[in-house]
């Protein structure tokens, strides 16, 4: 396994406050990677740091080697970062599969003009999108819904199209936020095969969760984050052995971590 | 639709711009319609471009500020340096698309009612601008702007003199209908090709766009350069149909028209802002007779299809058709 991506003592400051401060860890290919801490403990932010939809107080990501971090966020995910949101965020009023297909596009080669004058690129690659994103919604279970308005999802659905975007752009990494939120169990359960299932395809996860049964499951490796730092990164037996992270959760029934 | 439907109604209505209107005319002899179509065919070129804009997501009240630009661009060129108006027109379009270029990289950035306020302040600098600078006479304006000349390839005259016609006002209908059709085409396949796609998802949620990977930034440029275009074009004719040009040709009043032109059609056609134009155009026109209340009248039907019809007049027939 080699290492994809690296986080090297990565600064976040608003102002006065300190979100994320000097936290370094690395991503190795095909894992699946979590991200974990209290409220507040600057999780959501380093995903954005990642993603370079933040800019970087101090210190720096690496993908591949390469510097990201500060570049505008879609050459970010042009070079295979991509970051999934919370449920709201779809296109609500286009189509399940339009919505897959849109997200496709960091794939497309043709030009802006060539898409306007049906160029042979163009269509051939609408074509190409039209079969990969069919094939995407076989995958995650989405094809008996493909044509209702995004807008008319329940919950779950509404996830897994998140997923199902994420997984169009053909990420090497895919950051994905809270996918067990507001699931019950069952759910849960499916939405963590869909996630092994994203791993099986080649994608690299990282994944910021509360749901702690879920990420003691799901992950490879687990990072723990509080007020901003990392206070602890090992397999999730280690982190439920780690003194630090017992700490950190105090006031919360031992369960909570797993136990 | 299946292509046949469509290519049925492109026909119909070629044939119905192209023909039974002009004919129509003819037999009544009410001549000034011609100049009162003219003028909603080239609000509705203007308005396509607003309409544009809206399909990015953004409120755009500007539109005025480019159609004024436009005219201007196209009467100097004709008046002071001799060049041919129908070279003037691309120019004043290109010229139009190259300002929302600058104007656009900072005021892009803003959304919702930030950017509609700017863009509402935009007409009236233009205004000023228009009164101030030395190149456009300021509020003398432009007068007598000689009509378009004829153009000859090999010898063979394409168009003729304007100057030589007898009536000058169906080839003004002309010139505008071919214009706003070749404009129309344009959108539709905008809209209708992947770029459409792109930017309704940029409308729907600029941040999850970038995500996968569009340059919204660019996007947005590139829409609203399309828009100005639009305006730039219509402005120009406008000019040169008038055959002068004053700074409060194209006021901050006729920017929320055409605004309203869109919301009016609806906002999700293609074919909106043509159907809107249409309508308040000659909404506006018949409510003449009711004297001082014709603005009373005109805001409060306005206010109650916003209220019944969110969608604009268009979405009766789709709706119609989905219950059938």
């Amino acid at each position: 396994m080699s290492e994809l991506l690296q986080v090297v003592n990565l600064s976040k400051r608003f102002g006065g406050l300190v979100a994320v401060n000097g936290v370094s860890f690395s991503v190795q290919e095909r894992e699946i990677l979590s991200v974990i801490g209290p409220n507040g403990a600057g999780k959501s932010t380093l995903f954005k740091l990642i993603a370079s939809f933040l800019k970087a107080s101090e210190g720096e990501v690496r993908f591949r080697g390469q510097r990201i971090s500060n570049l505008a966020p879609h050459r970010v995910a042009r070079m295979g970062v991509v970051r999934t949101f919370q449920e709201t965020t779809i296109f609500k009023n286009m189509t399940v599969r339009d919505n897959v297909i849109v997200a496709h596009h960091l794939r497309a080669k043709a030009s802006l003009l060539g898409y306007f004058l049906a160029s042979s690129v163009a269509r051939g690659e609408e074509a190409e999108f039209g079969r990969s994103a069919d094939e995407i919604l076989a995958f995650l279970g989405l094809d008996a819904i493909k044509d209702e308005l995004a807008s008319n999802l329940p919950h779950g659905h509404l996830r897994a199209l998140g997923i199902a975007i994420g997984l169009a752009t053909n990420p090497a990494v895919l950051l994905l936020d809270e996918p067990f939120a507001g699931m019950n169990h069952d759910e849960t359960m499916h939405a963590v095969e869909m996630v092994r299932g994203l791993r099986d395809r080649g994608v690299t996860v990282l994944l910021v969760e509360h749901d702690m049964s879920a990420v003691m499951k799901i992950s490879d490796r687990i990072v723990v984050l509080n007020f901003g730092e990392k206070i602890a990164e090992g397999t999730p037996a280690e982190i439920q052995q780690d003194e630090n992270v017992i700490e950190a959760y105090l006031g919360i029934e031992d369960d909570a971590i797993g136990f | 639709m299946t292509r046949k439907a469509k290519f049925a109604w492109v026909a119909a209505f070629l044939i119905i711009v192209l023909g039974v209107v002009p004919w129509l005319i003819t037999v009544t002899q009410r001549w000034d319609l011609y100049y009162t179509l003219t003028s909603v065919a080239l609000l509705s070129i203007a308005s396509a471009g607003v309409w544009i804009t809206f399909y990015i997501g953004r409120i755009n009240i500007g539109q005025g500020a480019y159609a004024l630009m436009g005219g201007y661009v196209s009467a100097i060129l004709v008046v002071q340096y001799g060049v041919s108006f129908w070279l003037t027109l691309p120019i004043a379009g290109l010229f139009c698309a190259a300002a929302s270029v600058l104007i656009g990289l900072p005021i892009l950035r803003l959304r919702g009612v930030y950017f509609a306020m700017i863009t509402l302040v935009l007409t009236e600098v233009a205004r000023l601008l228009a009164l101030a600078l030395p190149i456009t006479n300021g509020a003398k304006g432009m007068v007598s702007i000689p009509l378009p000349g004829a153009v000859e390839l090999f010898g063979v005259t394409l168009i003729p003199d304007f100057a030589t016609l007898d009536n000058v006002k169906p080839a003004f209908y002309y010139l505008s209908v071919i214009l706003m059709i070749l404009c129309f085409a344009g959108v539709y396949r905008l809209v209708n090709s992947r770029l459409g796609h792109l930017c309704r998802s940029l409308q729907q949620n600029e941040e999850l766009a970038s995500s996968i990977g569009v340059n919204i930034a660019y996007l947005r440029i590139i829409a609203y350069s399309v828009s100005s275009f639009l305006g730039g074009i219509g402005g120009a004719i406008f000019v040169a149909i008038s055959q002068s040009v004053y700074p409060s040709s194209f006021t901050v009043v006729v920017s929320i028209n055409f605004m309203l032109n869109c919301f009016l059609g609806g906002l999700g056609y293609v074919f909106g802002p043509m159907l809107g134009t249409l309508v308040l155009y000659f909404g506006w026109d018949l409510l003449f007779q009711t004297g001082k209340f014709q603005l009373l009248i005109y805001s409060s039907v306005l206010i109650f299809l916003m209220v019944a019809l969110p969608n604009g007049l268009l979405s009766l027939r789709w709706s119609g058709k989905k219950q059938a």
